[in-house]
């Protein structure tokens, strides 16, 4: 394990009852990194990040997350990671300036930290005039970006991304982005999980999950090169289309 | 007559929000006409007013030759409507959803079974599973079925592809361009500029107005400028270094690279002294050709 | 027609396929009437009663000490004069005063009869029916043996009873009456509202909306089965009542069974105007729980006698159609009377209805707000 290692995956399995979400996953990824974790519905992608994030733990093996165990220290794991989902962040019905209080209260910073972090944070943002609106009232694309703010506001180790761009204009999609990689720049890990090809190809790194393992893992280079295809998502359908229509499948067990 | 959908100068507020502005489009017998624009640019609010759920403030819409006011009653015979949120009953078999919609549109499953054999040969195996329990994937083939059984001349599909993953993304695509031999008209709404390049025409919205409508291909002709992709290691430092170099006009992430364009579309040396004194090495540069997207984002700061 | 049956079957379907439904709408009606029948039906022992006795002659003693030695009551005090029995029955312990009148053994003697009063305590209305009804099958018992002792002289002790708290103790056999009208507005009203907004709010209803479905095809489809199915509802409340606890109904069936669909087609209709109201199914639960539900329990006698109410409290029942319902069912049920006696609340239901359909129909959309 390099030093820079930030998340480190070993013989990762979890089942319920008979069914293996997740089997025998091995991966790390490192400080600083934009990581995607791609894979299609049902693939086993939720089930590892609820062990990453320390709402679940494995069957057997274990997952490293900035040095603490999934297995044994799930509960300060999730004191070093932040989260941010497409939807449902933010309380719709209270302020800019609650919502960033309220979360700086719940990963317990000080009264006087959360102050001041609230301020650059506006500033930051260009949100002065933001400060007092509803959550409500703001345009989807800047709620997005107050949420990832949000979500980064405790400095945590690694923030968990879902879906994080899906649906925004081009320009706030962009502007996203740029947030992200000057977070990834502080040293702040990026996980991304989505359905979105596109997103991908922003990735450093891209892992591809199918039927509860990792298929691929690699640049979007070097994978769109090794499957001689134009985009991540021809890589990804490449991979994860199944080879025989279900129909079949089950005919043949009739 | 070839014009299925013609709309003009369409507006609807919700009290002070102004939803749609001056909408006007056309859209022609057989085509796949696609809407594509982020969430809140009024995509939905406009597929409601074609599906007859809602009034236009202002406006002419004609739909099947059937004016939006006054012919509700004939259109909502003639029209198969997709919701953003599969219209499906949860409690309700994969069978008995197709039959319920069959029964209501005055159909039968077997009447029109070969127009959407296709697509429901894909769920049969699980026609007897609750639709509560399908995948993503197989939620919209149903609901593409459903809204298909009664073989009406008009698709209207808002934001099918939301909410789904890759491969059955591209699946539901393929299936949308076999349906056009059987002279089915398609409007579907999609946030993923990706997506456009799949429709015959789009309609760029964003913010209640229409950017464009065109082909997919003259839309990405439509970029003015010459589009040039940086590569580097650490794109954040790429880009902020772009930004110092007093030629570029835009310098934008844009997947594992950056968009750049440049005043007198063209960029010197200095440019490269910048990378020099900020250390980073290694660019690649190489002249690209716009996307939907790139174009996209020309229009709305235009 | 085709089109709505398809309609109607999918209902059903839902309908059966939910046994939290099925839990609500045939459950609930049983484990209620068993409920309320179980309180009724609570055996008596060693109940306190006090005496009263203004005569103190040799039959009065034993009539007391007959009381007492059954079993089901003991002594509590003997009283001096009218003003104890108040004070005796504030102390809590004592659940009936009998009161021996004045001369009692000899206007039986000369008069061939005689009266006693029990007086019970009303604040529990099931308690005090119990006991009376046991006090009185005790003096009817020692009636028939004085008789027949004295064979040539038909002799009556008469026993008047009367309540106090709770003067004609209502809320005793309106159990049945009071569930019946409960159930039918918990089903009809909350499930409907409901299952026309769960369309709503799983986007459904934009499709049938769309579709050649009139809307009065889908308030129809909707509203069918539960109407089918409260009225088997209603028929098991009676048949319960009849085989379990023994009551018939007094009156016509057919009145009653045709009142009972009245007051079905008035609570969906009422469900139907809550779903036109509300966006989303937790709306709808609240209006009719809120709204509907707790009104009923509380106002509408079923619980406690409109008569004792507050005169603004009288009025707001004034406006709820439960309690109509409940004096039509009660006449036709407890008192046998014909639609002579009911057809003022029958009116006023149907005015109900006409109301609630009315404005349902002007707020249903054929759009999308």
């Amino acid at each position: 394990m390099t030093n820079n290692t930030v998340i480190s995956v070993r013989n990762l399995v979890k089942k319920f009852g008979n069914f293996t979400a997740n089997d025998n996953l091995n991966f790390e990824v490192f400080k600083g990194e934009i990581f995607g974790f791609l894979g299609a519905n049902g693939a086993g992608k939720t089930t590892t990040i609820r062990i990453l994030s320390g709402l679940s733990v494995p069957t057997s093996g274990d997952a490293l997350v900035a040095g603490f165990s999934a297995l044994h220290q799930p509960e300060e794991i999730k004191k070093i990671i932040g989260y941010m989902c497409q939807k449902f962040s933010l309380y719709e019905d209270l302020t800019v300036r609650e919502n960033i209080m309220l979360y700086g209260g719940i990963y317990g910073l000080n009264r006087k930290l959360i102050k001041e972090r609230t301020n650059d944070l506006l500033e930051k943002l260009n949100f002065g005039a933001y400060g007092n609106k509803l959550i409500a009232s703001l345009p989807l694309g800047l709620k997005q970006k107050l949420a990832f703010s949000v979500a980064v506001l405790h400095e945590p180790e690694i923030v968990f991304l879902d879906e994080p761009t899906g649906g925004v204009d081009p320009v706030t999609r962009r502007q996203f982005w740029e947030m992200i990689y000057e977070t990834a720049s502080r040293g702040i890990t990026v996980f991304v999980t989505t359905h979105y090809m596109d997103e991908a190809e922003y990735c450093d790194r891209i892992s591809i999950m199918n039927e509860g393992s990792i298929v691929a893992l690699d640049t979007p280079a070097n994978l769109k090169k090794q499957y001689d295809a134009e985009s991540v998502e021809e890589v990804f359908v490449k991979i994860a289309r199944p080879p025989i229509p279900h129909k079949f499948v089950l005919k043949q067990e009739e | 007559m070839n014009e299925i959908i013609r709309a003009s100068g369409i507006g609807k507020k919700f009290g002070a929000t102004q939803a749609l502005k001056d909408i006007s489009f056309e859209v022609i017998n057989g085509e796949v006409f696609g809407f594509i624009g982020p969430d809140g640019g009024g995509k939905t609010t406009l597929f409601r007013i074609i599906a007859t759920l809602l009034l236009p403030d202002e406006g002419e819409l004609n739909v099947l030759g059937s004016d939006c006011r006054t012919g509700f009653r004939d259109l909502r015979k003639n029209i198969g409507y997709m919701p953003g949120r599969f219209s499906l009953y949860q409690d309700l078999t994969v069978e008995e959803n197709l039959n319920f919609y069959a029964t209501v549109f005055g159909t039968t499953v077997s009447e029109n079974y070969e127009l959407i054999a296709d697509i429901y040969s894909h769920i049969e195996p699980f026609s007897k599973r609750l639709a509560g329990k399908l995948s993503g994937g197989m939620k919209q083939k149903l609901a593409l079925s459903c809204a298909l059984i009664h073989k009406p001349p008009l698709l209207i599909l808002d934001e099918p592809t939301t909410g789904v993953d890759a491969v059955s993304r591209s699946e539901f695509w393929e299936m949308l361009r076999k349906l056009r031999q059987h002279n089915i008209t398609i409007l579907v709404s999609t946030p993923y500029m990706d997506e456009a390049m799949k429709c015959d025409r789009v309609a760029l919205i964003q913010d209640g107005k229409i950017l464009s409508v065109d082909k997919p291909q003259n839309i990405r002709n439509g970029f003015k400028s010459r589009l040039f992709r940086f590569m580097a290691a650490d794109k954040y430092r790429l880009m902020l270094a772009l930004r110092k170099y007093s030629e570029t006009i835009t310098a934008y992430p844009f997947g594992d690279s950056v968009h750049v364009t440049f005043r007198n579309d063209s960029y010197d040396d200095s440019l490269i002294n910048i990378f020099r004194s900020e250390g980073i090495e290694n660019v690649i540069i190489e002249e690209t050709k716009a996307g939907i997207e790139d174009r996209f984002l020309e229009l709305m700061e235009a | 027609m085709n089109r709505f049956l398809g309609f109607v079957r999918k209902e059903f379907l839902h309908i059966f396929r939910d046994y939290r439904t099925l839990i609500i709408l045939f459950g609930l009606p049983a484990a209620q009437i068993m409920l309320f029948g179980y309180v009724v039906s609570t055996d008596i022992k060693n109940a306190g009663v006090a005496f009263l006795d203004l005569s103190k002659d040799e039959i009065t003693v034993k009539i007391s000490d007959k009381i007492c030695s059954s079993g089901f009551f003991k002594r509590t005090g003997d009283l001096i004069d009218y003003n104890d029995i108040d004070r005796v029955m504030k102390m809590g312990n004592t659940k009936a005063v009998i009161v021996f009148e004045n001369d009692f053994g000899r206007n039986l003697m000369s008069e061939g009869k005689a009266e006693i009063s029990i007086i019970a305590d009303g604040s529990e209305p099931n308690t005090a029916t119990l006991v009376t009804n046991y006090l009185t099958a005790i003096i009817t018992d020692f009636n028939r043996e004085f008789s027949g002792s004295s064979a040539s002289l038909s002799l009556s002790v008469q026993s008047e009873v009367r309540m106090f708290y709770n003067p004609g103790l209502k809320g005793h056999y309106m159990f049945v009456p009071g569930v019946i009208t409960l159930i039918m507005i918990l089903i009809c009203a909350l499930m409907t509202s409901v299952t026309i907004t769960r369309e709503k709010e799983f986007g459904t209803m934009e499709v049938l909306m769309v579709s050649p479905l009139k809307p009065v095809q889908i308030i129809l489809g909707k509203v069918m089965p539960y109407f089918f199915l409260s009225f088997i509802d209603v028929i098991i409340i009676l048949l319960l009542s009849w085989l379990v606890f023994d009551l018939p109904v007094k009156g016509s069936l057919v009145l009653l069974l045709s009142e009972s669909m009245l007051y079905i087609m008035m609570s969906l209709s009422l469900g139907i105007l809550i779903s036109t109201v509300s966006g989303t199914m937790q709306q709808a639960i609240f209006i009719s729980l809120v709204g509907m539900m707790l009104p009923t329990v509380l106002l509408s006698g079923f619980i406690f006698p409109i008569e004792n109410m507050p005169v603004a409290y009288r009025w707001i029942s004034s406006v709820l159609p439960p309690g109509y319902f409940l004096v039509i069912l009660k006449n036709i049920m407890i008192k046998g009377t014909g639609f002579f006696y009911v057809w003022k609340e029958t009116l006023i239901l149907v005015l109900f209805t006409v109301a609630f359909i009315g404005l349902s129909v002007r707020n249903f959309k054929i759009r999308l707000q």
